[in-house]
């Protein structure tokens, strides 16, 4: 498969601040790739790299193998949904949508129609004669992928799609935007502070921190077998344990659902609190001076607060990192 | 009874609202009635009769067209002066942060601030250091100082309520530079710029101060009605052209109130 997006060592700094700091990294062709971060840890400042808003300090960009610098924004094949969206006020859903094609000197009729049916596929037939100012945050979202798109992207960039909106809307966008990139094929790169969001939703995730990227691999690698500290704390729920803990040279990192109650054998722990879910409990421990979190299937016999327990894993759970001692 | 009391004070607060208006607006209508009268040598109330020959005396007068002319084109040049500066200075001071932003447009504020007198003098002797001649240009140039500051004002509110992304919205759709400013920019800023123009349109219009330092042998019109009031001949045709003064800059300070009311308030009416 293609190389949609390539950084080879690229740099982007703002007076002593090292906002992107020697990055390596590569999108492949039809991927949905996130950037996944906490906020100035340089995951935005790396999309606006690949829009062409920033300029690299050093470093080589390449977007399907062309040469990005010196690129101006309006001659890359790349769009972006902006996080507020930025639709332009004074047009109509409608005019706004067919925005791109207008520049590029569509006939009206043609890109009325094009816009209409982009409008469709994100599922706003009819909105077109509204303003932006009269739709809801989750329209105006869907009228910002209707905008991108209808210029038929390689690449689309989306800086914190869902941030605006509440949890249910932002649930069943993520569903839409999956099936949507799926259908098309179209690479998307999105950025987010959200670990949620990321996991379910990317092929991939690079976890930013720093300016660095922490660690590039599918959810599942980054979820169970964080490469450091940071990543697993960021990501996860996962419990962080000290070497002496673990009882290696490293630290680890051990998922909550992979602790289990024992009757004997194990380590002794005592119930600090307990939190229902649903159809699991989380258990706060603690054990030896560790906390711990665990996850456990809902149900009578979970231990009270203050109870003794005695707790265990299996020895393939304790992930190991790259932080030492 | 509480009620009464209630009742009461709003009355007087009536009669103290009308006072004020009348004390506002009576003499304005006072120069409307002596345009009609009959009588040209004093003000005579009541006016001894009514009469409409002064539109036509007025017509006629050559110096009345002249001074009415240079008006129009001073008010006319200073604006489409002050559009194109304040907008770049408007769009540079809420587009970036750079190094003495504050003071920039503080310093782009004052001007409005200073008393007339004082930039008239400054102007006048600066004009004479760099041995430039009292001309049309000179009283352009003193008029723009000010009109700048209007379009300014109301340019910077509408660009801080433009979003910056807007722009990088529309580059990244494919729009170069000119394409973003005529497509995005401009409807986006078009409103506040001719609510702008228009008030500094009328500012300059009306404006003496300024201008009694900064002009040479030519009079405004302005200028032309002080120098009128001190001659007893024909004193009906001053009121006239006051008539036609308050027409021509109230007008477009009206339309400028109503192109700005759902938006930012129209900054810095009045000099």
């Amino acid at each position: 498969m293609q190389t949609a997006v390539l950084f080879s060592r690229v740099s982007r700094h703002f007076g002593n601040v090292r906002a992107v700091d020697e990055v390596d990294l590569d999108v492949a062709e039809g991927e949905f790739f996130a950037m996944l971060g906490p906020s100035g840890s340089g995951k935005t400042t790396c999309l606006r790299l690949i829009a062409g808003f920033e300029q690299p300090t050093a470093g080589h960009i390449e977007i399907f193998g062309q040469t990005a610098e010196g690129v101006p924004p309006y001659r890359r094949n790349v769009n972006t949904v902006f996080q507020d969206y930025a639709l332009f006020p004074h047009l109509s859903v409608l005019d706004n949508v067919a925005y791109g094609l207008m520049i590029r000197g569509v006939g009206k009729r043609e890109r009325l129609q094009e816009a209409e049916t982009a409008l469709e596929l994100v599922r706003l037939p009819g909105y077109g004669d509204r303003r932006p100012s009269q739709l809801s945050g989750g329209q105006r979202q869907r009228v910002a992928l209707a905008r991108a798109l209808v210029n038929k992207p390689k690449v689309l960039l989306l800086d914190e799609p869902l941030g605006a909106l509440d949890l249910k809307l932002r649930e069943q966008m993520q569903e839409e935007l999956k099936a949507l990139q799926r259908s098309l094929g179209i690479t998307f790169i999105f950025v987010t502070h959200d670990q949620g969001e990321a996991l379910s939703m990317a092929d991939r995730v690079a976890v930013f921190n720093d300016g660095r990227i922490m660690q590039v691999g599918t959810p599942q690698d980054i979820y169970q077998r964080p490469r450091s500290r940071f990543v697993a704390d960021f990501v996860g729920a996962s419990n962080v344990l000290p070497p002496d803990f673990s009882g290696s040279r490293n630290w680890a990192s051990l998922r909550p659902e992979a602790i289990r109650l024992v009757s004997s054998d194990g380590r002794p722990a005592r119930v600090l609190s307990r939190n229902y879910l649903g159809g699991q409990t989380r258990l706060s421990l603690e054990a030896g001076g560790q906390r711990l979190n665990m996850l456990a299937a809902s149900g009578d016999d979970l231990p009270a607060d203050g109870a003794n327990v005695r707790i265990d894993w299996s020895p393939d759970d304790l992930h190991l990192m790259e932080d030492g001692e | 009874m509480r009620s009464d009391r209630s009742n009461r004070s709003p009355l007087a607060l009536k009669i103290a609202a009308a006072a004020g208006l009348a004390f506002l607006h009576l003499p304005i209508l006072l120069i409307f009635v002596y345009a009609f009268t009959t009588e040209d040598k004093s003000y005579q109330w009541p006016p001894p009769g009514f009469t409409i020959k002064w539109l036509g005396v007025t017509w006629n007068r050559p110096d009345v067209w002249e001074a009415l002319w240079l008006s129009v084109r001073v008010a006319g040049i200073a604006t489409l002066i002050a559009i194109v500066l304040g907008t770049l200075c408007a769009a540079a001071v809420s587009r970036w942060k750079f190094f003495g932003h504050e003071t920039i447009s503080l310093l782009v504020i004052l001007p409005i601030a200073l008393p007339g007198i004082i930039t008239g003098i400054a102007l006048r002797s600066a004009f004479n250091l760099a041995d430039m001649p009292f001309s049309f240009w000179t009283i352009v140039l003193g008029h723009a100082t000010f009109c700048i500051v209007v379009v300014y004002n109301n340019a910077v509110a509408r660009f801080r309520r433009t979003s910056g992304s807007l722009i990088e919205a529309s580059m990244d759709l494919g729009a170069d530079g000119f394409q973003t400013f005529r497509y995005v920019i401009l409807p986006n800023i078009g409103t506040a710029l001719l609510a702008g123009g228009m008030l500094a349109f009328a500012l300059s219009f009306d404006e003496v101060i300024v201008t009694t330092f900064t002009a040479g042998q030519q009079a405004t019109l302005p200028i032309w009605m002080l120098e009128e009031l001190v001659r007893p001949r024909q004193r009906p045709v001053t009121n006239v052209v006051a008539m036609v003064v308050v027409l021509v800059t109230f007008l477009p300070i009206l339309a400028a109130y109503y192109l700005t009311r759902d938006g930012d308030h129209v900054a810095g009416h009045g000099k």
